[in-house]
């Protein structure tokens, strides 16, 4: 066992781990922030994606133990200070963009990433940059409707309610 | 002008809330303290004699609480199944036994031989390394065909041989339709696949079990579509345990698709094994696992006849299918080739003659039950590609075809026992001629041939059934359950209320949705309305969630136990106002005396139920909740009209998926939001399987596809912008509200208008292609070509 000490979503936290945790399980089971989903056991469903030192990472690649000293975010710090849902959120909300649930964590975590990357991306880049998160529920069209609505682009001309 | 709330608002979901800031309530996410952990051992090769399972070494692991073979469950009932299927000749289907864990003999790649209970789940995995089994493979039978060849190696030793069951429906006019198919002017033949599928919802499945000695009481909290059939058919049929001590409790589960409608071992192991070990037993199925262990889909083997007359009328159908059922019977699996399926095989066609036979085959593979539509895909594809088939064999426009033979008058009986209360097959195809801008296709055809591409267009309609069922239907039919749906709304004293519904929501919004039609019917606002579902602690018995039943069926419950409360309120009411009860009016929150200024508040009634002391006692009790059981009269008939236009590389053989349009008819909608979300979700799982997945097998019985790495999702980029529509609305005549469900419509009606439009593109280049098995992958499609 070894003692692993994160920062996450801005306050410290510790706790025991093999050298076999993933940061994943260390989120979920050690600190009990539960909302960072595990989907698969192949790193390809991007449910649990958070922020490590502000990058994007799926939480099941990565050994707790490399992520000892690390800035974590997880969906249980996107929230505005004050609680409400933050731009990313409020629109999966008003878009319709999860259904579910389990998949919505990483996407609004990989969401944040591009937005930080390319502040206002087209239809097709949007969809290039979620590849490695997948949605059972949604067939994608609201969650990629949403995330143009985040940027701040008018998301009034594609179909749907 | 949308509405604000109520029935027809896209409100927006209630639930997102929790789902977007990490708090919402998985079976994963619960822990109860002292809990141990499952890892169950499970085989590796598809078919073979367990000579011994030796867990001496594994039992001194570190950690290790108890590990379980099959000897532990020799006492203790199998899995059962819930539907019993007659064959042609009036014989029962053959019905081998399910053990928990292996007895004597492994049956399919992944069936569970042990279970390792430990303190943490790297232990019981370790430990289960070290327990060592010897298997005698057999050879396995994994072809359906080969499965029914005579000498084949039999899956269950106790079975006369692989055949389930020989179905044939109606029997009765078999030798009819096999006559108008020889007296026809003309008869389209295929023989297609229906590929076997995995439904894949993203929470894998997930069992705690929980034992209270002080009181013998056991909870199960279970990744399920519905909890109250999980304890019925766990505590009746498997574990013994009667239901007033056994809860099962559903909480926020990360879709279902129907693989989590059925009762599992692994539900049953965590129940049994948190008494035995006297510690909550925590089990959660990896990706790799659930491969091997949810139930499948589809999988289907189909030659289909459709005959027509000289004027391009239909007059017969007639289609063999082999279905695979895997090594085992999963709950539901019986019913989804036959009753879900041959039921549906007139389509949107007044065709008066039609034949079904289902051949029912177990296979040294992973049990097959019902996947989004569950039945109903199976028969569009094959009607919608056989009459496509037609028009081309024909010469004639595919929609004029389908349009000539289209049912316009209703109610309609089918020749395969359905009656059709309500539709309008012209409405939904006009509508979708609105949407698809058909007049352009040449033009944007020409584009694409500039680009060195092929363009095509495919259309199909569809009908369903949904609103599952009409208990005394269904029992006739060999249902061992009854399929209503209870709802009880429970009024508190200062005006709020709670909905305990049967139905289950995992992923369909009804938080949010069942909250507007309770709030429209008393006329207050959505928030003062709570729904509560999936717990059989809080719920009388109910059927959960599954064959677009939940608004039509649990909808329909919620709305009587609604009318009842109401019904009493307005008698409280009349006393609070001194006057008659049939003069009290109930709008926007508050009670009135027809054609007098006097009224009420819905919060001053509510209130004096609960404070009764003006009340009338001599007449009502107190209290102020009611509860409701509905039974649909029928199942209700969505059906649509859908147009997919593709662009094929020639290159390649890959196909990209240019525009979609879906035209649906669900009667009265409650939230267009919602529904849209459901048609796309069902749009995406229709492409997936026309386009990318297949759950593939080999010869041995080793699953090739067992993992995201092999089994391809559709992701974002491999999906259009959908354009959907429900305008189309002939309320359903015999549920209150008028609904129809809308859960699996776009994946019933999804693949057929994407292989018939890769079929018009091959066409459109002169090549002799009349069909290609889905999925139609790149390879798939350049053999085609090329071939």
């Amino acid at each position: 066992m070894t003692q692993v000490q994160i920062t996450v979503n801005g306050r410290s936290a510790s706790g025991d781990a093999e050298g076999r945790t993933l940061l994943s399980s260390f989120l979920r089971d050690t600190l009990k922030l539960t909302g960072t989903h595990v989907g698969c056991d192949t790193s390809q469903c991007g449910a649990c994606v958070v922020h490590v030192d502000g990058v994007a990472v799926k939480a099941c690649t990565m050994l707790a133990v490399e992520a000892d000293g690390a800035e974590v975010t997880t969906i249980e710090g996107m929230a505005n200070a004050d609680g409400s849902l933050n731009t990313i959120q409020q629109a999966f909300q008003d878009h319709h963009g999860l259904q579910c649930g389990f998949c919505t964590p990483g996407m609004v975590m990989t969401a944040a990433s591009l937005l930080k990357e390319n502040p206002h991306p087209t239809e097709a880049e949007v969809r290039e940059y979620l590849e490695g998160n997948i949605c059972r529920c949604t067939g994608y069209h609201n969650i990629v409707k949403a995330i143009l609505a985040a940027s701040g682009q008018d998301v009034g001309a594609i179909a749907a309610e | 002008m949308p509405k604000d709330g109520g029935i027809g608002a896209s409100s927006k979901r209630r639930e997102d809330v929790r789902f977007l800031t990490g708090a919402g309530n998985y079976t994963d996410d619960i822990n109860i303290h002292g809990q141990a952990y499952v890892h169950f051992l499970r085989s590796d090769v598809a078919h073979g004699t367990i000579n011994s399972v030796d867990t001496s070494a594994a039992a001194a692991m570190p950690g290790v609480v108890r590990i379980f073979t099959g000897t532990d469950f020799e006492g203790v009932g199998g899995m059962p199944c819930g539907w019993q299927v007659t064959d042609r000749h009036g014989q029962p289907m053959q019905e081998p036994g399910h053990p928990i864990l292996a007895q004597g003999k492994v049956r399919h790649v992944g069936e569970p031989i042990a279970a390792v209970v430990a303190d943490s789940l790297e232990q019981a995995r370790d430990a289960a390394e070290a327990i060592e089994v010897s298997i005698d493979a057999l050879p396995a039978v994994v072809d359906m065909k080969a499965a029914l060849a005579s000498g084949a190696t039999k899956v269950h030793d106790d079975l006369n041989d692989n055949l389930c069951y020989d179905w044939g429906f109606v029997e009765e006019n078999k030798d009819a339709v096999a006559k108008a198919i020889d007296e026809a002017a003309h008869v389209t033949t295929l023989e297609l696949v229906n590929n076997r599928l995995v439904a894949n919802p993203m929470e894998p499945r997930v069992a705690v079990g929980n034992y209270a000695r002080g009181t013998d009481e056991s909870t199960l909290y279970t990744t399920s579509q519905n909890p109250h059939v999980i304890r019925l058919l766990m505590g009746a049929f498997v574990l013994g345990i009667p239901e007033h001590k056994l809860r099962v409790v559903a909480p926020d589960v990360g879709g279902g698709f129907g693989t989590k409608i059925f009762h599992y071992q692994e539900e049953a192991f965590c129940t049994f094994a948190a008494k035995a070990c006297n510690r909550p037993v925590k089990w959660t199925s990896t990706r790799s696992e659930a491969f091997i262990s949810d139930a499948h889909g589809r999988d289907h083997v189909t030659k289909i006849e459709l005959a027509l007359d000289a004027d391009n009328n239909f007059t017969a159908i007639r289609t063999e299918t082999h279905a695979n059922m895997g090594a085992y019977l999963s709950t539901f699996a019986p019913s989804v080739p036959t009753w879900l399926h041959g039921t549906l095989m007139a389509g949107n066609y007044k065709t008066p003659l039609i034949y079904v036979n289902v051949k029912a085959v177990f296979t040294n593979t992973v049990p097959v039950d019902a996947y989004r539509g569950a039945g109903r895909p199976e028969a569009t594809f094959q009607l919608e590609r056989v009459v496509d088939k037609a028009a081309r064999e024909l010469g004639v426009d595919p929609i004029a075809l389908r349009r000539q033979n289209f049912i316009t008058e209703f109610p309609y009986a089918t020749p395969v026992a359905v009656e059709y209360d309500t539709g309008d097959y012209h409405g939904t195809m006009d509508k979708l001629e609105e949407m698809s801008d058909f007049a352009g296709f040449a033009a944007r055809r020409a584009e694409s041939e500039a680009k060195g591409k092929l363009r095509g267009l495919g259309v199909n309609c569809y009908i369903e059934a949904c609103g599952i069922a009409p208990s005394n239907l269904v029992g006739q039919l060999g249902a061992r359950a009854g399929l209503y749906e209870s709802a009880t709304v429970r009024v508190n004293a200062t005006g709020g209320l709670v909905v305990m519904t049967g139905s289950h929501s995992h992923g369909q919004g009804h938080e949010t949705s069942f909250a507007q039609v309770v709030a429209e019917m008393i006329g207050i606002d959505e928030s003062m309305v709570e729904i509560v579902h999936g717990d059989t602690a809080n719920t009388p018995m109910g059927m959960g969630t599954y064959g677009s039943r939940s608004i039509a069926v649990g909808g329909s419950a919620m709305v009587r136990a609604t009318e009842k409360i109401i019904a009493k309120a307005k008698k409280i009411a009349a006393h609070l106002l001194e006057a008659a009860e049939g003069d009290i009016e109930l709008k926007d929150g508050a009670f009135s005396v027809a054609g007098t200024d006097k009224s009420v508040a819905w919060g001053d009634v509510t209130l004096a139920a609960y404070v009764p002391h003006n009340y009338p006692l001599e007449d009502i009790e107190p209290g102020l909740e009611e509860t409701a059981f509905y039974d649909p009269a029928n199942f209700t008939y969505p059906s649509g009209a859908y147009a997919c236009e593709v662009e094929v590389d020639p290159d390649t053989g890959k196909v990209s998926i240019e525009r979609f349009a879906a035209a649906d008819d669900f009667g009265n909608i409650i939230n267009p939001m919602i529904v849209t979300g459901q048609v796309h979700g069902g749009l995406a799982q229709g492409i997936g399987q026309a386009l990318l997945e297949n759950c593939a097998y080999d010869e041995e019985g080793q699953l090739l596809s067992a993992s995201y790495m092999d089994y391809a999702m559709p992701r974002a980029d491999d999906l259009p912008m959908f354009d959907v529509d429900h305008s189309s609305q002939t309320p359903c005549t015999h549920n209150p509200l008028g609904v129809k469900g809308c859960g699996e419509a776009g994946a019933i009606g999804s693949p057929p208008s994407v292989v018939n439009a890769v079929i018009d593109a091959l066409q459109s280049a002169g090549k002799d292609v009349t069909h290609i098995d889905m999925p139609l992958s790149p390879d798939r499609v350049w053999e085609a070509m090329n071939g």
